[in-house]
């Protein structure tokens, strides 16, 4: 589905990805782990394409197509999806025209005829179901007014409407508690098929308590020095990163 | 007949045009109304248009339009006449009470002046000097000083006609009264309609402003506007400026409010060639409460320019500012807000707050908050903001999928809308909203309500003939 090679990011003449290089296959939920700083929300901006940053080098494939050339919108519409580690506040424009107009330029884009109000308002229902929202979204403007777990659960929550083949999370679990985070881990889990892919970019393990990711990797540097299965994350989680800072420090000295 | 005003300048064309045309300008209005005029006519000549010289007209350069060849109409050329054969407008099927003027002069069905079974009083301003001069002359020139300011001089001098409005103790009009004004000349037209609404105690109007132009010509209007409300009168006004790139609109708007009376201002300038709002509100008495709300969206060379003086000049009384605009392309727009606090409003709250939109590198934006307080236990603010559309949301729409397009439309019209959702009448705020959603959308030209839909034909040619109607 997504294939990343030998990938280079700059921003404002800084090395941020250095070289990186990532496979993921349908029906896979893959794990990026690493300290702070080492290019991992970078990686999910790209991915979504964000224009602040500079390609130096590499290729991102999707599902057989360039990424590279194609306009943040049109990567949606073709089925990928970010969740914002600091979703944005946009005064005035409500949930229900927001997420109206995403969907029905999505079901143009795939030609298919706009969805009806009401039936978009009872899919809203059922989706809102799925996470845990009980306020009335309608109305409310985007992120405003909401709490740091309401915002991750919205970004479930549009997740879930959007019905993504690629979501990439990008600190999902930062500044929730532990309810909060078993409905978010609770609403992506049932999102999951052998049809889509997930890419979790976290800190820590907590996360992977309840999605069980296929495959774990760590970055640093701006590359992936280490990959393994879910107890990875684990060993990491006794170990800390000085552990694979260690090894990557020696494996660059031979 | 419409009569040409030539070679010498503006100002002195007008004043030799006074005097040879006095006998007929004071026609029936009352002897109060003529010595007002008189006065008025002596405060223009010493004040003269304004300047860039001035203060408040510093970004406002009205000297090119000045030189245009104006012409004026002395006489009422319109006749009995039905507005719905010539034009529609977007508000025009709400449940109003709806009156027309035409080039300065009201125009009508079947009376000038209208007497509701409740005692309401609408009508022409010409015809209620006649039928009801005690009125007029209680409250004409009351609000509005000729004395400091050359446009109401000018304005007050050859009052004619315009809207009367007179609304008694303790009525509340359900429907709101809609005035439509029109400027449709195959000439350049110098317009001054005047205006005056009195809302007596606790008496409930809403009145629709609509500004509109027929024509591609060049127009100049001068407009004043007094509206007096008693104690515990509630007064809504809307403006909505929908007017051609060649018309030239100067609206002079005075409120005076006694004791517990509440009023609202809505000025929305959808398009215009040159706007100057002038607002200009008293809070003479205690407790009183004044909502003024303003939209521009303008583009290409379009100018607005909204002035508001509000004057707290009594103790517990509230104000709030809050006007917004999105400027396209070369598009200007100048803000000034002053907030008055005399040394006898104590517990005075007055909020003001502008802020602006700028799509291109080209449009500008002047913007000036002033407050003068001489009380000591009050609350103000004032806030002033010009930006970009926040590349940040614009980046997170576009990451669910919308394009670059309906992002920023999105995020236009969500910044219009606080204004929008300031406005009270279910009906009025949805079909004001559309309209503005239509304008961001570039689907509202100044001539789509126009049943003459002169944009598919070029400038329109049509020319009313009111002698054959």
């Amino acid at each position: 589905m997504l294939s990343i090679k030998d990938l280079s990011v700059s921003i404002n003449g800084k090395t941020i990805l250095d070289g990186f290089n990532l496979e993921v296959k349908a029906g896979e939920v893959h794990a990026i782990m690493g300290p702070n700083g080492t290019g991992k929300s970078t990686l999910a901006s790209v991915i979504a394409g964000r224009d602040m940053f500079d390609v130096d080098r590499g290729e991102i494939t999707y599902r057989g197509q360039n990424l590279l050339e194609m306009a943040p919108e049109i990567r949606a519409r073709e089925g990928i999806f970010l969740g914002f580690q600091y979703p944005v506040e946009i005064p005035g424009v409500s949930m229900a025209s927001f997420m109206r107009t995403a969907i029905n330029e999505k079901r143009k884009h795939l030609g298919l005829e706009p969805m009806s109000g009401a039936e978009f308002l009872k899919l809203m229902e059922e989706k809102k179901k799925l996470v845990e929202i009980h306020s009335k979204l309608t109305n409310r403007s985007v992120n405003e007014g909401f709490s740091g777990g309401e915002k991750k659960k919205n970004e479930i929550f549009q997740m879930a409407l959007l019905e993504p083949r690629l979501a990439i999370l990008d600190e999902t679990d930062s500044g929730l508690d532990i309810d909060a985070l078993k409905v978010v881990a609770n609403g992506v889990n049932k999102l999951r098929s052998p049809e889509n892919a997930t890419i979790i970019i976290t800190h820590y393990q907590r996360l992977l308590d309840f999605i069980i990711p296929d495959y774990v990797h760590v970055l640093f540097d701006g590359r992936i020095v280490k990959s393994g299965d879910k107890s990875l994350a684990l060993e990491l989680e006794s170990k800390g990163y000085e552990w694979v800072k260690k090894e990557a420090n020696m494996a660059a000295a031979h | 007949m419409t009569t040409s005003i030539n070679t010498l300048p503006l100002k002195d064309r007008l004043l030799s045009l006074f005097y040879e045309n006095l006998p007929h300008i004071k026609g029936n209005a009352t002897p109060a109304a003529n010595r007002l005029r008189e006065m008025a006519l002596a405060a223009f000549e010493r004040q003269g248009f304004p300047n860039p010289k001035m203060e408040n007209w510093r970004f406002s350069d009205i000297s090119q339009l000045l030189e245009t060849e104006f012409a004026f109409d002395f006489h009422n050329q319109s006749r009995p006449f039905d507005i719905e054969k010539i034009f529609t407008c977007d508000v025009y099927d709400l449940d109003t009470f709806s009156v027309t003027l035409l080039n300065g002069w009201f125009v009508y069905k079947n009376a000038p002046l209208t007497r509701l079974s409740n005692g309401t009083i609408i009508g022409s301003l010409a015809k209620a000097m006649e039928v009801y001069p005690e009125i007029v002359d209680e409250y004409l020139g009351k609000a509005a000083s000729a004395e400091k300011s050359g446009l109401v001089a000018l304005n007050t001098a050859f009052i004619q006609d315009g809207l009367f409005i007179y609304v008694p103790e303790g009525v509340t009009l359900e429907k709101p009264i809609q005035l439509i004004n029109i400027v449709d000349s195959q000439v350049p037209l110098l317009l001054q309609p005047r205006h005056m609404l009195i809302a007596e105690k606790g008496s409930n109007v809403t009145l629709v402003n609509c500004d509109h132009s027929l024509t591609h010509n060049v127009s100049l209007t001068n407009t004043v506007m007094e509206v007096f409300a008693h104690p515990e009168a509630i007064v809504d006004h809307y403006k909505i400026q929908n007017k051609g790139k060649n018309s030239a609109l100067f609206t002079n708007t005075f409120f005076h409010l006694q004791k517990k009376s509440q009023v609202s201002s809505n000025i929305i300038t959808l398009n215009g060639g040159f706007t100057r709002n002038n607002l200009h509100v008293t809070l003479q008495e205690t407790e009183t409460h004044a909502d003024l709300n303003g939209l521009y969206l303008v583009d290409r060379n379009q100018h607005v320019d909204n002035q508001v003086f509000i004057d707290h000049a009594a103790q517990g009384c509230f104000s709030n500012q809050l006007f917004k605009g999105i400027l396209d392309d070369q598009a200007r727009a100048v803000f000034s807000g002053k907030i008055m606090v005399r040394r006898e409003a104590q517990q005075t709250l007055a909020y003001q707050n502008n802020k602006n939109l700028l799509l291109t590198d080209e449009a500008k934006v002047n913007t000036q908050p002033h407050l003068e307080i001489y009380a000591d236990d009050v609350k103000c603010s004032h806030g002033a903001t010009v930006g970009q559309l926040d590349p940040e949301a614009m980046f997170y729409l576009r990451s669910r999928g919308i394009s670059e397009k309906s992002a920023r439309q999105l995020m236009m019209l969500a910044f219009a809308d606080e204004v929008v959702q300031k406005i009270s009448i279910e009906a009025l705020r949805q079909r004001i909203g559309s309209m503005v959603e239509r304008r961001l959308k570039g689907e509202l030209s100044i001539c789509d309500q126009c049943v003459l839909h002169c944009n598919d034909k070029g400038p329109t040619t049509f020319n009313i003939d009111m002698s054959k109607i």
